[in-house]
């Protein structure tokens, strides 16, 4: 029988390990992919100018042309253009939730937003394809495979965060300020919009920028319905790509070491700096909250 | 000029609008999926291998590789995220390694699966030759699933009553047998809801496992269950492909003629499983929660 | 109690772990070696040994692949072979790096790979391929020269009515720069002449091109002979007035072709020796033809790179 104060120590010092562990793991896939990520400028000699100003992309060419302007210029489009989308319809659903439903409807979304999110990024994808894709193609105009597609598939996979996070900062508001407002003969609707919300906007600002973290991220559901054409997005309607539809498309073809990888390693990294950034707006935004209550 | 009562009339019907607008998308997503897919559904379907260039296939393989993934990485991240778990709510101090591990867990858990993915191609499959294979997948998942694992078990243990924890440490035990014997006890409830959702999600993972896990499976022979034996379906080191990936695979390489109808079928399997998923971990977690409460 | 939970959940990791690394041991490289018996038939291949590899690579070879892993599997019951696409570029890439067991390729390693890269790799050509531009069906051009070919994927030209057929906006449809198809078919029809960035819909498999080039009108690619003749869905174009059949590339008077190749990392062994030794066996032959492919010994032409 172990003594059981060995039991404690090896408890203890087993946890610990664990701790050391995902810190290991983390740092290793982070200084990796930042290693990896600056070979193309530090050992390939590729100029930073060259990268992010430049749109001709063919790392097949000599010399291999590394413009990487599309993808990044891509990215930022179908992630805003997912966000302008859904986050109206995330912080009136969130608004719906926290003030206005009554209990049994709040029963009905909960699950409805956990079933959002539950369903796998490709089959959000293979909807994209079989339906959105013909259907704009058809009555809108263009290819199908578009902006505009990837910004829709995309905005419905980011709505139930934008929903969910936005209804827990709402429901942290003290009642008190809500009941004060009322007491003063401020209708609902006006107290939602000039007391409730602004009281919320730390949490519903963290929910938004949560959700384009995730735009960013999305590699599969995206790469199925945009049509991987290396351009700028110029148009609703066109063909276009991002950081992660060209990684999805190139990577497996490239050797480790070769430009061709360095290149997609550089926007690997570029997506991880981006993720970063997100995070400490995240607590910039939230450091004041805290402080407060 | 629209009077406060009026305004306050048009805001809620607005807002009841977009309720419902969420909840008939919601339904219109889940119900063209089982529209299309369930027709496409029938015991040989769910059994049989895929096809590769004839109509017919199923996507029994790509089911089962789905579980076995899964349950090696629940095996692997359950441990260790309730070790942390455990590690910052019981044992840490406020100070740089903690903050460390904080800063690590968040880090991973924003990392885009795809640079996982490729993480996990660069090292598994290339320089460890594991080659694509169910190893390389669970690994990919495992780094995934870590950062929600170990958010869910601190989540659940701080949430047991500090009541509890006193009256243990009170009683003379321990404070590794506070903790496995009371404190965890008392977060079960929280921590089999959570893996049972977290599960799902990594059921439908597919970005981290195209690179890791591949875009093939070899026919599993069940005779065989030598995890040794190239032959086995738990052969590590053969390639694993699953549902959420014959998805994409099936549209991406188009070399069946009834693709249509695979992806249909294979969303709508995924679906099912997911909610079959959510489902069971709410149960679970009101029944396991009666019984800890006498409720 | 809860001790008794932990020390199942050590020992199952124990286990896992335990089995992670002999699995591991027990196969560096992921086929075993044939026992030495006389199950072997007539043609030479050895159909008795055991073993789990991976084809990755040319979606233009995916299906002569995939038929022939399946007929061998047939014959060789302990055999699992898996074959996946990604392209030529996938199949060089992999294989250079080890993480696959045959890499398939329309293109000669030297193509994509430096020399670096490509050390130890031994090339087996298992036939011949030949590529064409295919367009939709409602297209009525029939026939393209080569500076038509340049002017539409460079985007000088963007309408069908230019090139004699009707008012109908051209729309492109090309691969990916890893594409072996897309390699072979800039160098042979394009002259040379790189395909303008960004005009095109970019899919990532022969049969994703074959899928998308049926069902959007006007539009053009590039695809493999294997899949264009027996797809009713696409329709063929000649180049400079040769039609794009196996019979004209065998004299030599089509040029849009390559060598298929199954690439190894050194001599290959075991099951991987099995299956490219079934692959270049002549009970192969009439699969190939039957899918499309031409036999590499008919050939009247031949090229080194």
């Amino acid at each position: 029988m172990i003594n059981v104060e060995l039991s404690n120590k090896i408890g203890k010092y087993t946890t610990f390990f664990c701790a050391i562990l995902i810190i290991t793991i983390t740092m290793a896939i982070i200084l990796v992919i930042a290693y990896k990520g600056l070979a193309i400028f530090t050992r390939d000699g590729v100029s930073l100018r060259n990268f992010f100003l430049t749109t001709k992309f063919n790392p097949d060419a000599t010399p291999p042309e590394m413009g990487a302007a599309t993808f990044i210029a891509g990215s930022v489009a179908v992630s805003l253009l997912a966000l302008l989308f859904s986050a109206p319809f995330g912080i009136g659903l969130a608004i719906f939730m926290a003030e206005i439903s009554r209990g049994w409807e709040r029963k009905i979304m909960q699950p409805v937003i956990e079933l959002f999110v539950g369903i796998p990024s490709v089959v959000y994808g293979w909807i994209g394809i079989s339906v959105l894709v013909p259907f704009i193609r058809n009555n809108i105009g263009g290819m199908g495979f578009s902006l505009l597609a990837g910004g829709i598939v995309l905005a419905i996979m980011i709505l139930p965060t934008i929903a969910s996070v936005s209804t827990d900062s709402l429901r942290a508001n003290p009642a008190d300020i809500r009941e004060g407002s009322l007491a003063l003969g401020v209708t609902r609707w006006q107290t939602i919009l000039m007391v409730m919300v602004p009281a919320a906007m730390p949490g519903i600002l963290t929910s938004i920028v949560l959700a384009l973290a995730r735009a960013f991220g999305e590699a599969l559901a995206v790469q199925m319905v945009i049509g991987n054409a290396i351009r700028m997005p110029t148009s609703l309607l066109a063909p276009m790509n991002t950081m992660t539809s060209i990684i999805t498309m190139d990577m497996s073809g490239t050797v480790m070491g070769a430009v061709d990888n360095d290149v997609l390693w550089t926007l690997a990294f570029i997506l991880l700096l981006i993720s970063v950034v997100f995070i400490l707006i995240i607590r910039t935004i939230n450091r004041g909250r805290t402080a407060m209550g | 000029m629209i009077g406060s009562r009026n305004s306050e009339r048009i805001a809620t019907a607005i807002f009841y609008l977009i309720a419902l607008l969420v909840s008939v998308l919601l339904a219109a997503l889940i119900g063209y999926i089982l529209y299309q897919g369930l027709p496409v559904i029938n015991w040989h379907f769910l059994t049989a291998a895929p096809l590769p260039y004839q109509a017919g296939g199923g996507i029994g393989p790509e089911i089962f590789n789905s579980l076995m993934l899964l349950v090696l990485t629940m095996a692997l991240t359950v441990p260790l995220g309730l070790g942390v778990g455990i590690y910052l709510s019981e044992y840490a101090r406020e100070g740089r390694i903690t903050r460390a591990i904080r800063i690590c867990i968040e880090s991973l858990a924003s990392m885009p699966s795809i640079v996982i993915g490729i993480f996990g191609l660069m090292l598994f499959v290339v320089i460890f030759k594991w080659g694509f294979s169910v190893i390389s997948g669970v690994m990919a998942l495992t780094a995934l699933n870590l950062p929600v694992m170990t958010r869910l078990a601190e989540d659940a243990i701080k949430n047991v009553s500090p009541d509890l924890r006193e009256a243990s440490l009170a009683l003379g035990a321990t404070q590794w047998q506070t903790i496995t014997d009371v404190v965890l006890v008392a977060a079960i409830p929280g921590l089999v809801t959570g893996i049972i959702l977290s599960a799902g999600r990594v059921f439908g993972e597919a970005a981290a496992l195209l690179y890791t896990a591949g875009t093939t499976t070899s026919a599993l022979n069940f005779t065989d269950l030598n995890p040794l034996s190239n032959n086995s379906p738990f052969y590590l080191l053969r390639p694993a492909e699953t549902l959420a990936v014959h998805i994409w695979q099936v549209n991406s390489e188009g070399l069946n003629p009834d693709a249509t109808q695979i992806a249909n079928g294979a969303s709508a399997v995924l679906v099912i499983m997911v909610l079959i998923f959510n489902l069971v971990s709410r149960w679970a977690g009101n029944w396991l929660f009666s019984k800890k409460t006498g409720q | 109690m809860f001790s008794s939970k932990r020390g199942l959940g050590l020992a199952l990791s124990v286990v896992l772990a335990g089995s992670i690394l002999l699995s591991g041991c027990a196969s560096n490289s992921r086929t075993s070696p044939a026992p030495s018996t006389s199950g072997v038939s007539t043609s030479g291949v050895d159909f008795t040994v055991s073993g789990n590899i991976t084809a990755a690579g040319s979606t233009a070879l995916q299906p002569l692949v995939e038929q022939a892993a399946t007929q061998f599997m047939q014959s060789d019951p302990n055999a699992k072979i898996s074959v996946q696409g990604g392209g030529s570029g996938t199949g060089l890439a992999q294989i250079a790096q080890g993480s696959v067991d045959i890499g398939d390729s329309d293109l000669f390693a030297a193509a994509k790979l430096t020399a670096a890269q490509a050390t130890g790799l031994v090339d087996h050509q298992v036939c011949v391929v030949g590529f064409t531009t295919v367009v939709n069906p409602n297209v009525t051009v029939d026939n393209l020269t080569t500076q038509q070919l340049q002017q539409i994927f460079t985007g000088k030209i963007t309408n069908w009515s230019a090139v004699g057929g009707s008012n109908l906006p051209i729309t492109i449809i090309n691969r990916p720069t890893t594409s072996g198809t897309r390699a072979t078919f800039k160098e042979y029809a394009l002259g040379g002449l790189e395909e303008a960035q960004g005009i095109a819909l970019t899919e990532d498999s022969s049969g994703a091109v074959a899928k998308a080039v049926s069902g959007t009108p006007g539009s053009i690619s590039y695809l493999a002979l294997s899949f264009a003749s027996s797809n009713n869905t696409v329709k063929m174009v000649s180049l400079n007035g040769v039609a794009p059949t196996n019979a004209n590339i065998i004299s030599g008077q089509y040029p849009i072709w390559s060598y298929e190749h199954m690439y190894t990392k050194g001599d290959p062994q075991g099951l991987t020796k099995a299956f490219i030794d079934y692959m270049m066996s002549p009970a192969v032959a009439p699969l190939i033809q039957q899918l499309g492919y031409i036999v590499g010994s008919s050939m009247t032409v031949s090229r080194t790179s």
